[in-house]
């Protein structure tokens, strides 16, 4: 049998490597699992397999990615393991260490650790609008990862359609690789500005740096010639005879009713914490109302109210990838203080960096929470939107049994929505917020779906295997 | 019709041949089974459970299980995930799960 670990992080993405570097410094025992086959996360995505093999990608993906390489490289003294699913953390031991489970190529093991690091990110944002299920709609962020990862880009007509930093960003990314974007439909509603103008000021102080790099991707949007359509709304995918995306419909800002043809639709509205495991611990959760969504609660060092289990990252609310190191610091830290390796002054010495950057990065968002809100018609798709991908369950359907199900769990006894392989992931929000809307209650008091392990899916074979950790 | 392509890049990326409904595909070194079955422009890669209806990728992160395909005779398998090495088998995965009937 193995001993117990000091501290197991899941994901590798900034808040993990960060957390991981910094608990190596303080010679904390540290087992990293990460489900992709390579570390960086998603902003990060294959960042030193592509800056060692593909380098002149890096100039067009950005400083800002290829920073993501001196990250992993700053972890690359931790026993690390890629293609690691994490499908169970359990509870509390009487010593207060908790078990964590994951499969590996094929072979389920678990080892107990004294804390844990979730540190496993965001997501992007559900957007149920009809027609989002075909083949050919996807996100904007998968364009992205798909062009970190593999260098591929749709060849077609790529309609972009959607709110906040990252299409900006892909914008700019797709500009600077000389791949074309037929259309921009741009969904923040009118009159943001005027909104955001007054977190401004701290803005400008707390991350100047951010701050100028935004103004920059929006002027480059504006110059690069293509078709850009504001205040867009009622968005919906057309399927054409191959029974892939064809055309986008929407709304315009003067009320029109405008088509789009287009061979892929990426589709972007914020991302959201993703929250199967902070879930599955029984961490208390809280309504975010900028954010619309929910965020786990966390001490100042991010430790949620499940004893011993940390949250770090965009995954502890979304504050973006420079906060996110700067959490997976301060995580690290608090354990190594737990565990003695740490007193409490070196503590406070080596925490305010960190803080100071947090702090920073909260006033930047701030400014960006009330510049791109997650749109109200998140919360009121159309009665043919299918709102659970999995079990193909439309509003229509959660609408009838909204009044009367006391709440998300049960409209998935009635509807089977949640219960498909994704766990919720792609639905949850939405049948809150629905539900809350018919009931006239908050999200708050509607609440979430039981998270229950495995949040994986896992074969039987798998089961069977199940060991204490091996040696990677 | 959603068609990728890869962009020009001499790189130094190892190529990789794999199995795609018993067809060759080639992929590039860093490539999962999703990535490289979109720049194969191979289509949806899954009929739904429910209605049948075709999907493809939507997230490529992990979260949305619409990649699920059958690897080397596992199904479920998220595309996005798994990384292609040479000689693998990949199907589409058809509709609902089918019970084996019971050994005699």
């Amino acid at each position: 049998m193995s001993a117990v670990r000091d501290l197991v992080i899941v994901g590798a993405g900034p808040a993990g490597l960060a957390a991981a570097a910094e608990a190596h410094d303080h010679e904390l025992d540290v087992l990293m699992l990460d489900e992709q086959p390579e570390p960086g996360g998603q902003i990060y995505r294959s960042v030193a397999r592509v800056a060692e093999r593909r380098p002149a990608d890096v100039s067009f993906l950005g400083a800002d990615y290829a920073h993501g390489a001196t990250l992993v490289d700053a972890a690359s003294g931790i026993d690390r393991r890629q293609g690691a699913t994490v499908w169970q953390i359990g509870p509390a031991a009487k010593d207060g260490t908790r078990e964590v489970i994951w499969s590996q190529d094929g072979r389920a093991q678990r080892v107990s650790a004294h804390a844990v690091l979730i540190a496993t990110g965001a997501m992007e944002r559900p957007v149920p609008i009809p027609g989002w299920t075909l083949p050919g709609v996807t996100t904007v962020g998968a364009i992205q990862v798909s062009l970190k990862q593999a260098a591929i880009y749709p060849t077609g007509r790529l309609v972009i359609a959607g709110s906040g930093p990252l299409p900006l960003l892909l914008a700019e990314q797709l500009r600077a690789a000389r791949i074309p974007v037929a259309a921009i439909l741009d969904t923040t509603p009118p009159g943001r500005l005027t909104a955001a103008m007054a977190h401004l000021p701290l803005a400008a102080v707390g991350a100047p740096d951010t701050l100028r790099k935004g103004l920059t991707l929006l002027r480059a949007r504006d110059r690069s010639g293509i078709p850009v359509w504001q205040n867009v709304s009622g968005l919906r995918a057309e399927a054409g005879p191959d029974g892939s995306v064809t055309a986008v419909r929407f709304r315009t800002s003067s009320g029109a009713d405008e088509r789009v043809e287009c061979d892929v639709l990426a589709l972007h509205e914020g991302v959201v914490p993703n929250p199967q495991l902070t879930r599955l611990v029984g961490a208390e959760h809280r309504w975010h109302e900028a954010q619309r969504c929910f965020h786990p609660v966390t001490d100042p060092w991010g430790e949620t109210t499940a004893a011993g289990v940390f949250v770090a990252g965009d995954g502890g609310g979304i504050l973006g990838a420079r906060a996110a190191e700067g959490s997976g610091r301060l995580a690290a830290l608090a354990v190594a203080h737990r565990l003695e390796r740490l007193n409490e002054s070196a503590l406070e010495f080596w925490a305010t960096r960190w803080q100071m950057r947090r702090l920073g990065e909260r006033a930047l968002r701030r400014l960006l929470d009330a510049l791109y809100p997650a749109p109200d018609w998140i919360a009121a798709p159309d009665d043919d939107a299918i709102v659970c991908r999995c079990e193909e369950v439309t509003a229509a359907q959660l609408r009838s049994v909204a009044g009367h199900a006391a709440g998300p769990n049960q409209a998935k006894a009635y509807l089977r929505c949640g219960m498909g392989p994704c766990q919720g992931r792609l639905c949850g929000l939405t049948v809150t917020e629905m539900i809350a809307r018919v009931q006239g209650k908050t999200p708050a008091q509607t609440g979430y779906y039981r998270i229950r392990a495995p949040i994986k899916p896992v074969t039987v074979d798998e089961l069977a295997s199940l060991s204490e950790e091996t040696a990677a | 019709m959603m068609r990728f392509a890869r962009l020009p890049n001499p790189g130094r990326s190892r190529r990789i041949v794999f199995q795609f409904e018993g067809e060759p595909i080639e992929a590039q070194e860093g490539d999962t089974v999703a990535t490289a079955l979109l720049a194969a422009s191979a289509g949806a890669t899954r009929t739904t459970a429910v209605s049948g209806s075709a999907r493809g990728a939507y997230c490529m992160m992990g979260v949305c299980f619409e990649c699920l395909v059958e690897v080397d005779g596992i199904p479920n398998r998220q595309g996005c995930l798994v990384a292609v090495t040479e000689g693998m088998s990949v199907r589409r995965q058809a509709g609902p799960a089918v019970v084996l009937e019971d050994a005699p």
